[in-house]
Protein backbone atom coordinates (compact mmCIF):
# COMPACT_ATOMS: atom_id res chain seq x y z
CA UNK A 1 0.00 0.00 0.00
CA UNK A 2 3.01 2.31 0.87
CA UNK A 3 4.61 1.45 -1.56
CA UNK A 4 1.62 1.75 -3.92
CA UNK A 5 1.56 5.25 -2.75
CA UNK A 6 5.14 6.21 -3.33
CA UNK A 7 4.65 5.26 -6.96
CA UNK A 8 2.14 7.30 -7.43
CA UNK A 9 3.68 10.40 -6.23
CA UNK A 10 6.42 9.75 -8.02
CA UNK A 11 4.71 9.43 -11.33
CA UNK A 12 2.78 12.49 -10.63
CA UNK A 13 6.32 14.61 -10.02
CA UNK A 14 7.39 12.60 -13.03
CA UNK A 15 4.16 14.03 -15.07
CA UNK A 16 4.59 17.67 -13.20
CA UNK A 17 8.20 17.70 -14.32
CA UNK A 18 7.09 16.77 -17.95
CA UNK A 19 4.21 19.67 -17.72
CA UNK A 20 6.80 22.36 -16.67
CA UNK A 21 9.72 21.18 -18.69
CA UNK A 22 13.34 21.90 -18.09
CA UNK A 23 13.94 25.66 -16.24
CA UNK A 24 14.64 28.04 -18.40
CA UNK A 25 17.88 29.21 -17.40
CA UNK A 26 20.70 32.06 -18.68
CA UNK A 27 21.80 30.44 -21.57
CA UNK A 28 18.66 29.65 -22.93
CA UNK A 29 17.57 32.95 -22.94
CA UNK A 30 20.51 34.39 -24.53
CA UNK A 31 20.35 32.02 -27.62
CA UNK A 32 16.64 32.72 -27.81
CA UNK A 33 17.54 36.77 -28.31
CA UNK A 34 20.47 36.01 -30.69
CA UNK A 35 17.91 34.28 -32.96
CA UNK A 36 15.45 36.87 -32.42
CA UNK A 37 18.07 39.37 -33.45
CA UNK A 38 18.99 37.34 -36.37
CA UNK A 39 15.08 36.96 -37.76
CA UNK A 40 14.92 40.50 -37.23
CA UNK A 41 18.06 42.05 -38.39
CA UNK A 42 19.47 39.33 -40.96
CA UNK A 43 22.13 41.55 -42.55
CA UNK A 44 24.28 42.22 -39.39
CA UNK A 45 26.99 39.94 -38.09
CA UNK A 46 27.06 38.98 -34.54
CA UNK A 47 30.29 40.30 -34.19
CA UNK A 48 29.36 43.77 -35.20
CA UNK A 49 26.63 44.09 -32.24
CA UNK A 50 29.09 45.98 -30.32
CA UNK A 51 28.58 48.86 -32.80
CA UNK A 52 24.98 48.82 -32.18
CA UNK A 53 22.75 51.55 -34.44
CA UNK A 54 26.19 52.15 -36.41
CA UNK A 55 25.89 48.92 -37.45
CA UNK A 56 22.95 49.47 -39.49
CA UNK A 57 24.17 52.70 -41.28
CA UNK A 58 27.45 52.00 -43.10
CA UNK A 59 27.57 56.29 -43.38
CA UNK A 60 27.73 56.38 -39.67
CA UNK A 61 29.80 53.64 -39.20
CA UNK A 62 32.36 55.34 -41.74
CA UNK A 63 32.62 58.45 -40.05
CA UNK A 64 32.60 56.64 -36.47
CA UNK A 65 36.11 54.93 -37.69
CA UNK A 66 37.20 58.01 -39.06
CA UNK A 67 36.85 59.44 -35.65
CA UNK A 68 37.92 56.51 -33.83
CA UNK A 69 41.23 57.24 -35.69
CA UNK A 70 41.93 60.21 -33.99
CA UNK A 71 39.76 60.01 -30.67
CA UNK A 72 38.63 63.45 -29.54
CA UNK A 73 38.76 62.23 -25.69
CA UNK A 74 42.67 61.41 -25.84
CA UNK A 75 43.22 64.22 -23.30
CA UNK A 76 40.45 62.70 -21.44
CA UNK A 77 42.06 59.08 -21.14
CA UNK A 78 45.31 60.28 -20.74
CA UNK A 79 44.22 61.78 -17.47
CA UNK A 80 42.45 58.33 -16.63
CA UNK A 81 46.21 56.84 -16.90
CA UNK A 82 47.55 59.15 -14.69
CA UNK A 83 45.03 58.70 -12.31
CA UNK A 84 45.25 54.85 -12.70
CA UNK A 85 49.00 55.11 -12.56
CA UNK A 86 49.57 57.37 -9.40
CA UNK A 87 50.32 55.48 -6.26
CA UNK A 88 48.29 55.13 -2.93
CA UNK A 89 49.64 56.87 0.07
CA UNK A 90 51.03 53.82 1.26
CA UNK A 91 53.02 53.12 -2.26
CA UNK A 92 50.94 50.73 -4.14
CA UNK A 93 48.86 50.98 -7.30
CA UNK A 94 45.66 50.17 -8.49
CA UNK A 95 47.33 47.54 -10.46
CA UNK A 96 48.00 45.46 -7.37
CA UNK A 97 44.07 45.15 -6.79
CA UNK A 98 43.46 42.81 -10.03
CA UNK A 99 45.19 39.62 -11.12
CA UNK A 100 47.49 40.10 -14.22
CA UNK A 101 47.89 43.79 -13.21
CA UNK A 102 44.23 44.80 -14.48
CA UNK A 103 44.85 43.32 -17.83
CA UNK A 104 42.23 41.47 -19.38
CA UNK A 105 40.30 41.32 -16.28
CA UNK A 106 37.28 43.73 -17.00
CA UNK A 107 35.38 41.30 -18.82
CA UNK A 108 34.99 39.22 -15.95
CA UNK A 109 32.61 41.98 -14.60
CA UNK A 110 29.94 42.38 -12.75
CA UNK A 111 29.77 38.53 -11.00
CA UNK A 112 28.52 37.69 -8.11
CA UNK A 113 29.68 37.55 -5.09
CA UNK A 114 28.88 34.59 -2.91
CA UNK A 115 30.01 35.75 0.49
CA UNK A 116 28.44 39.37 0.31
CA UNK A 117 25.36 38.19 -1.57
CA UNK A 118 25.51 40.72 -4.41
CA UNK A 119 26.68 41.66 -8.20
CA UNK A 120 30.08 43.32 -7.69
CA UNK A 121 30.59 45.81 -10.65
CA UNK A 122 34.44 46.82 -12.00
CA UNK A 123 33.12 49.93 -10.76
CA UNK A 124 32.59 48.65 -6.67
CA UNK A 125 36.35 46.57 -7.49
CA UNK A 126 37.37 49.93 -8.47
CA UNK A 127 36.11 51.18 -5.00
CA UNK A 128 37.07 48.46 -2.81
CA UNK A 129 40.61 48.90 -3.78
CA UNK A 130 40.57 52.40 -3.11
CA UNK A 131 39.18 51.46 0.42
CA UNK A 132 41.34 48.49 1.57
CA UNK A 133 44.10 51.00 0.80
CA UNK A 134 42.68 53.83 2.85
CA UNK A 135 42.07 55.83 0.12
CA UNK A 136 38.70 57.96 -0.60
CA UNK A 137 36.30 55.94 -3.02
CA UNK A 138 35.03 57.95 -5.95
CA UNK A 139 31.51 58.64 -6.69
CA UNK A 140 29.91 56.03 -8.47
CA UNK A 141 28.71 57.23 -12.12
CA UNK A 142 30.80 60.18 -12.25
CA UNK A 143 33.66 61.90 -14.45
CA UNK A 144 36.31 60.98 -12.03
CA UNK A 145 35.07 57.64 -12.07
CA UNK A 146 34.76 57.26 -15.92
CA UNK A 147 38.44 58.98 -16.57
CA UNK A 148 39.80 56.17 -14.48
CA UNK A 149 36.91 53.19 -15.45
CA UNK A 150 38.06 54.64 -19.48
CA UNK A 151 41.72 53.41 -19.00
CA UNK A 152 41.34 50.65 -16.75
CA UNK A 153 38.94 48.99 -19.23
CA UNK A 154 41.16 49.85 -22.28
CA UNK A 155 43.44 47.03 -20.49
CA UNK A 156 40.79 44.21 -21.32
CA UNK A 157 40.64 45.72 -25.12
CA UNK A 158 40.28 42.53 -27.60
CA UNK A 159 38.91 40.58 -24.02
CA UNK A 160 35.83 38.70 -24.49
CA UNK A 161 32.63 39.88 -22.46
CA UNK A 162 32.51 36.47 -19.91
CA UNK A 163 30.03 37.16 -17.28
CA UNK A 164 28.93 33.96 -15.16
CA UNK A 165 25.98 33.33 -13.29
CA UNK A 166 26.69 30.19 -11.57
CA UNK A 167 24.80 29.23 -8.49
CA UNK A 168 21.14 30.49 -6.72
CA UNK A 169 22.10 33.64 -5.56
CA UNK A 170 23.56 34.70 -9.04
CA UNK A 171 20.38 33.50 -10.63
CA UNK A 172 18.32 35.49 -8.44
CA UNK A 173 20.03 39.08 -9.39
CA UNK A 174 20.09 37.96 -13.21
CA UNK A 175 16.64 37.37 -12.78
CA UNK A 176 15.74 40.08 -11.00
CA UNK A 177 17.92 42.56 -13.87
CA UNK A 178 16.16 40.76 -16.63
CA UNK A 179 12.50 41.40 -14.94
CA UNK A 180 13.72 44.95 -14.98
CA UNK A 181 14.88 45.00 -18.11
CA UNK A 182 10.93 43.80 -19.35
CA UNK A 183 9.06 45.68 -16.73
CA UNK A 184 7.57 48.67 -18.30
CA UNK A 185 7.88 52.07 -15.89
CA UNK A 186 6.69 55.76 -16.28
CA UNK A 187 4.00 57.16 -17.49
CA UNK A 188 4.69 56.75 -20.96
CA UNK A 189 4.67 52.57 -20.68
CA UNK A 190 7.97 51.66 -22.21
CA UNK A 191 10.74 48.88 -21.02
CA UNK A 192 14.13 48.44 -22.35
CA UNK A 193 12.52 45.77 -24.23
CA UNK A 194 10.44 48.02 -25.97
CA UNK A 195 12.93 49.79 -27.70
CA UNK A 196 16.18 47.57 -27.76
CA UNK A 197 14.20 44.58 -28.53
CA UNK A 198 11.09 44.94 -30.24
CA UNK A 199 11.91 47.92 -31.62
CA UNK A 200 15.41 47.43 -32.41
CA UNK A 201 16.52 48.41 -35.78
CA UNK A 202 13.58 50.89 -36.54
CA UNK A 203 13.88 54.69 -36.08
CA UNK A 204 12.41 56.31 -33.19
CA UNK A 205 12.45 59.82 -35.04
CA UNK A 206 15.96 60.19 -36.31
CA UNK A 207 17.62 57.34 -33.79
CA UNK A 208 18.14 53.96 -34.78
CA UNK A 209 17.56 51.84 -31.78
CA UNK A 210 20.09 49.69 -31.16
CA UNK A 211 20.10 45.93 -30.40
CA UNK A 212 20.18 44.81 -26.53
CA UNK A 213 23.08 42.30 -27.62
CA UNK A 214 26.40 43.96 -27.56
CA UNK A 215 25.56 47.21 -25.19
CA UNK A 216 27.51 46.63 -22.76
CA UNK A 217 30.90 45.53 -24.03
CA UNK A 218 32.40 49.41 -24.96
CA UNK A 219 31.76 51.37 -21.57
CA UNK A 220 32.31 53.81 -20.32
CA UNK A 221 31.52 55.94 -23.63
CA UNK A 222 32.37 59.76 -24.81
CA UNK A 223 29.47 60.81 -26.37
CA UNK A 224 29.67 63.76 -28.46
CA UNK A 225 33.29 62.98 -28.04
CA UNK A 226 34.12 64.91 -24.95
CA UNK A 227 31.28 63.85 -23.01
CA UNK A 228 32.05 60.93 -20.59
CA UNK A 229 28.98 58.54 -19.95
CA UNK A 230 29.15 55.57 -18.09
CA UNK A 231 26.82 52.34 -18.56
CA UNK A 232 25.02 53.30 -15.75
CA UNK A 233 24.57 56.80 -16.36
CA UNK A 234 23.42 55.42 -20.19
CA UNK A 235 20.61 53.60 -17.91
CA UNK A 236 19.68 57.09 -16.39
CA UNK A 237 19.40 58.76 -19.87
CA UNK A 238 17.04 56.47 -21.43
CA UNK A 239 15.27 56.43 -17.96
CA UNK A 240 14.93 60.32 -17.49
CA UNK A 241 14.09 60.13 -22.05
CA UNK A 242 10.89 58.35 -21.71
CA UNK A 243 10.29 59.94 -18.30
CA UNK A 244 10.65 57.36 -15.74
CA UNK A 245 12.38 57.58 -12.76
CA UNK A 246 15.79 56.79 -13.16
CA UNK A 247 17.16 54.61 -9.93
CA UNK A 248 20.36 55.83 -8.35
CA UNK A 249 23.66 54.52 -9.82
CA UNK A 250 24.82 50.97 -8.31
CA UNK A 251 21.31 50.53 -6.04
CA UNK A 252 20.63 47.10 -6.57
CA UNK A 253 18.51 47.54 -9.01
CA UNK A 254 20.56 49.03 -11.58
CA UNK A 255 23.44 46.49 -10.66
CA UNK A 256 21.35 43.64 -11.74
CA UNK A 257 20.76 45.31 -14.48
CA UNK A 258 24.04 45.67 -15.55
CA UNK A 259 24.26 41.59 -14.32
CA UNK A 260 21.87 40.86 -16.85
CA UNK A 261 22.46 43.01 -19.92
CA UNK A 262 26.22 42.37 -19.29
CA UNK A 263 25.39 38.18 -19.77
CA UNK A 264 24.04 38.98 -22.92
CA UNK A 265 27.08 40.84 -24.19
CA UNK A 266 29.15 37.14 -23.28
CA UNK A 267 31.56 35.88 -25.97
CA UNK A 268 31.90 39.44 -27.64
CA UNK A 269 34.94 41.54 -27.54
CA UNK A 270 35.91 44.80 -25.25
CA UNK A 271 36.48 48.31 -26.45
CA UNK A 272 37.01 51.05 -24.34
CA UNK A 273 36.01 53.56 -24.46
CA UNK A 274 34.18 54.27 -27.39
CA UNK A 275 32.81 57.60 -29.64
CA UNK A 276 29.13 57.74 -29.48
CA UNK A 277 27.03 60.86 -31.16
CA UNK B 1 -8.47 102.45 -57.32
CA UNK B 2 -7.99 102.81 -53.99
CA UNK B 3 -11.44 101.23 -53.06
CA UNK B 4 -10.15 98.57 -55.43
CA UNK B 5 -6.98 98.17 -53.19
CA UNK B 6 -8.92 97.93 -49.99
CA UNK B 7 -10.80 95.15 -51.31
CA UNK B 8 -8.52 93.46 -52.20
CA UNK B 9 -6.74 93.89 -49.15
CA UNK B 10 -9.93 93.47 -47.03
CA UNK B 11 -10.14 89.89 -49.17
CA UNK B 12 -6.68 88.99 -48.49
CA UNK B 13 -7.64 89.70 -44.85
CA UNK B 14 -10.27 87.72 -45.07
CA UNK B 15 -9.01 84.53 -46.64
CA UNK B 16 -5.92 84.98 -44.49
CA UNK B 17 -8.41 84.97 -41.50
CA UNK B 18 -10.42 82.05 -42.96
CA UNK B 19 -7.66 80.40 -43.63
CA UNK B 20 -6.01 80.50 -40.04
CA UNK B 21 -9.19 79.80 -38.98
CA UNK B 22 -9.53 76.81 -40.71
CA UNK B 23 -5.63 75.72 -39.96
CA UNK B 24 -6.26 76.23 -35.90
CA UNK B 25 -9.20 73.93 -35.93
CA UNK B 26 -6.47 70.84 -37.19
CA UNK B 27 -4.04 72.97 -35.30
CA UNK B 28 -4.97 71.78 -32.03
CA UNK B 29 -5.00 68.10 -33.10
CA UNK B 30 -2.06 68.16 -35.33
CA UNK B 31 0.06 70.44 -32.85
CA UNK B 32 -0.94 67.73 -30.12
CA UNK B 33 0.41 64.87 -32.62
CA UNK B 34 3.06 66.88 -33.31
CA UNK B 35 4.17 68.03 -30.31
CA UNK B 36 7.30 66.40 -28.98
CA UNK B 37 5.52 66.22 -25.02
CA UNK B 38 2.33 65.85 -26.28
CA UNK B 39 1.57 63.24 -28.65
CA UNK B 40 4.86 63.10 -30.92
CA UNK B 41 3.07 60.66 -32.88
CA UNK B 42 6.08 61.43 -35.47
CA UNK B 43 8.32 59.51 -32.72
CA UNK B 44 6.79 56.51 -34.88
CA UNK B 45 4.56 57.37 -37.53
CA UNK B 46 5.27 58.73 -40.54
CA UNK B 47 2.24 60.67 -41.96
CA UNK B 48 2.78 60.85 -45.56
CA UNK B 49 0.13 63.44 -46.31
CA UNK B 50 1.47 66.39 -44.37
CA UNK B 51 4.32 67.92 -45.92
CA UNK B 52 5.25 69.22 -42.27
CA UNK B 53 5.67 65.72 -40.62
CA UNK B 54 9.60 65.68 -41.01
CA UNK B 55 11.72 62.99 -40.20
CA UNK B 56 9.29 60.39 -38.79
CA UNK B 57 10.64 57.31 -36.98
CA UNK B 58 9.21 54.06 -38.07
CA UNK B 59 8.01 51.66 -35.20
CA UNK B 60 4.74 51.76 -36.45
CA UNK B 61 2.72 51.78 -39.26
CA UNK B 62 2.27 55.16 -41.57
CA UNK B 63 -0.98 56.94 -40.60
CA UNK B 64 -2.55 57.19 -44.17
CA UNK B 65 -6.14 56.52 -45.24
CA UNK B 66 -7.30 56.55 -41.90
CA UNK B 67 -11.02 57.35 -42.55
CA UNK B 68 -11.34 54.35 -44.87
CA UNK B 69 -9.75 51.95 -42.52
CA UNK B 70 -11.37 53.35 -39.65
CA UNK B 71 -14.89 54.30 -40.29
CA UNK B 72 -15.77 53.74 -36.84
CA UNK B 73 -14.34 56.77 -35.03
CA UNK B 74 -14.81 54.86 -31.65
CA UNK B 75 -12.20 52.11 -32.39
CA UNK B 76 -9.50 54.42 -34.05
CA UNK B 77 -10.29 56.73 -30.69
CA UNK B 78 -9.95 53.43 -28.52
CA UNK B 79 -6.17 52.65 -30.11
CA UNK B 80 -5.10 56.08 -29.24
CA UNK B 81 -6.28 55.96 -25.80
CA UNK B 82 -4.95 52.74 -25.32
CA UNK B 83 -3.12 50.35 -27.90
CA UNK B 84 -2.22 47.81 -24.98
CA UNK B 85 -6.21 46.35 -24.99
CA UNK B 86 -5.66 45.87 -28.75
CA UNK B 87 -2.20 44.32 -28.17
CA UNK B 88 -0.90 43.57 -24.94
CA UNK B 89 2.94 43.49 -26.08
CA UNK B 90 2.56 46.76 -27.92
CA UNK B 91 5.30 50.03 -27.80
CA UNK B 92 2.43 52.49 -28.47
CA UNK B 93 1.91 54.72 -25.14
CA UNK B 94 -1.52 54.65 -23.70
CA UNK B 95 -2.27 57.99 -24.28
CA UNK B 96 -5.58 57.94 -22.55
CA UNK B 97 -5.10 55.24 -19.67
CA UNK B 98 -1.86 56.99 -18.51
CA UNK B 99 -2.82 60.70 -19.19
CA UNK B 100 -0.62 61.43 -21.56
CA UNK B 101 -3.54 63.43 -23.45
CA UNK B 102 -6.40 64.54 -21.61
CA UNK B 103 -9.36 62.86 -22.56
CA UNK B 104 -10.28 66.34 -24.69
CA UNK B 105 -7.00 66.23 -26.61
CA UNK B 106 -7.45 62.50 -27.28
CA UNK B 107 -10.53 63.53 -28.93
CA UNK B 108 -9.12 66.41 -30.72
CA UNK B 109 -6.20 63.89 -32.11
CA UNK B 110 -8.37 61.79 -32.79
CA UNK B 111 -10.16 63.60 -34.90
CA UNK B 112 -7.36 64.81 -36.93
CA UNK B 113 -5.85 61.63 -37.45
CA UNK B 114 -9.20 60.22 -38.65
CA UNK B 115 -8.89 63.04 -41.42
CA UNK B 116 -5.79 61.68 -42.86
C1 LIG C 1 11.82 54.91 -25.99
C2 LIG C 1 13.01 54.26 -26.37
C3 LIG C 1 14.02 53.76 -25.35
C4 LIG C 1 13.83 53.10 -24.17
C5 LIG C 1 12.52 52.73 -23.48
C6 LIG C 1 15.16 52.76 -23.67
N1 LIG C 1 16.11 53.22 -24.54
FE1 LIG C 1 18.12 52.84 -24.43
N2 LIG C 1 18.42 54.00 -26.09
C7 LIG C 1 17.42 54.63 -26.83
C8 LIG C 1 18.03 55.41 -27.89
C9 LIG C 1 17.27 56.24 -28.94
C10 LIG C 1 19.43 55.23 -27.77
C11 LIG C 1 20.53 55.83 -28.67
C12 LIG C 1 20.64 55.02 -29.93
C13 LIG C 1 21.13 53.61 -29.65
O1 LIG C 1 22.33 53.41 -29.49
O2 LIG C 1 20.29 52.70 -29.53
C14 LIG C 1 19.64 54.33 -26.63
C15 LIG C 1 20.88 53.88 -26.20
C16 LIG C 1 21.08 52.96 -25.18
C17 LIG C 1 22.37 52.42 -24.81
C18 LIG C 1 23.70 52.79 -25.44
C19 LIG C 1 24.05 52.00 -26.64
C20 LIG C 1 25.41 52.42 -27.15
O3 LIG C 1 26.14 51.56 -27.63
O4 LIG C 1 25.75 53.59 -27.07
C21 LIG C 1 22.15 51.56 -23.76
C22 LIG C 1 23.20 50.76 -23.01
C23 LIG C 1 20.73 51.57 -23.49
N3 LIG C 1 20.10 52.42 -24.38
C24 LIG C 1 20.11 50.82 -22.50
C25 LIG C 1 18.76 50.97 -22.13
C26 LIG C 1 18.19 50.38 -20.94
C27 LIG C 1 18.91 49.49 -19.95
C28 LIG C 1 16.88 50.78 -20.90
C29 LIG C 1 15.85 50.57 -19.83
C30 LIG C 1 16.18 50.92 -18.51
C31 LIG C 1 16.64 51.57 -22.11
N4 LIG C 1 17.82 51.67 -22.81
C32 LIG C 1 15.40 52.09 -22.48
C33 LIG C 1 16.06 54.50 -26.63
C34 LIG C 1 15.46 53.85 -25.56
C1 LIG D 1 6.72 54.54 -29.33
C2 LIG D 1 6.01 54.29 -30.51
C3 LIG D 1 4.68 54.89 -30.82
C4 LIG D 1 4.18 56.16 -30.59
C5 LIG D 1 4.87 57.31 -29.88
C6 LIG D 1 2.86 56.18 -31.16
N1 LIG D 1 2.56 54.99 -31.73
FE1 LIG D 1 0.83 54.51 -32.72
N2 LIG D 1 1.54 52.60 -33.01
C7 LIG D 1 2.80 52.14 -32.67
C8 LIG D 1 2.94 50.76 -33.09
C9 LIG D 1 4.17 49.88 -32.91
C10 LIG D 1 1.72 50.41 -33.71
C11 LIG D 1 1.37 49.07 -34.36
C12 LIG D 1 0.28 48.33 -33.65
C13 LIG D 1 0.66 47.74 -32.30
O1 LIG D 1 1.83 47.75 -31.90
O2 LIG D 1 -0.26 47.25 -31.62
C14 LIG D 1 0.87 51.59 -33.64
C15 LIG D 1 -0.44 51.65 -34.14
C16 LIG D 1 -1.19 52.80 -34.22
C17 LIG D 1 -2.50 52.88 -34.85
C18 LIG D 1 -3.18 51.76 -35.60
C19 LIG D 1 -2.55 51.84 -36.97
C20 LIG D 1 -3.07 50.95 -38.06
O3 LIG D 1 -2.44 51.01 -39.12
O4 LIG D 1 -4.04 50.23 -37.88
C21 LIG D 1 -2.91 54.18 -34.73
C22 LIG D 1 -4.19 54.78 -35.27
C23 LIG D 1 -1.90 54.90 -34.01
N3 LIG D 1 -0.86 54.03 -33.72
C24 LIG D 1 -1.96 56.23 -33.69
C25 LIG D 1 -1.01 56.92 -32.94
C26 LIG D 1 -1.14 58.30 -32.52
C27 LIG D 1 -2.32 59.19 -32.88
C28 LIG D 1 -0.05 58.60 -31.78
C29 LIG D 1 0.31 59.86 -31.05
C30 LIG D 1 -0.70 60.52 -30.30
C31 LIG D 1 0.80 57.40 -31.76
N4 LIG D 1 0.17 56.41 -32.48
C32 LIG D 1 2.03 57.30 -31.13
C33 LIG D 1 3.78 52.86 -32.01
C34 LIG D 1 3.65 54.16 -31.55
Amino acid sequence: MKRKLAYIIMAGLLLGCAHTGPAKGPTDDRNALIKNYKQMLPDIKFDDYIYGALAMNPDAKGQYDDIMSFPPYSMDLDNGQKMWGKPFKNGKKFSSCFPNGGKNVAGNYPYFDNTANRVVTFENAINSCLKANGEEELKYAEKQMGLLTAYARSLSDGMKVNVKVEGAGALAAYEKGKAYYAARNGQLNFSCRSCHVQAAGKFIRMDQLSMMIGQASHWPEFRGGTDIVTLQGRFKQCEKNVRAKPKDANSEEYNNLEYYLTYMSNGLPMQTPVFRK
Amino acid sequence: MRIKTTILYSLIASLGLANLGFAEDQADGRSLAFDRTKGNCLACHAIPGEPKAESPGNIGPPLVSMKARYPDRAELRARIWDETVVNPDTVMPPFGRNKILTEQEVELVTDYIQGL
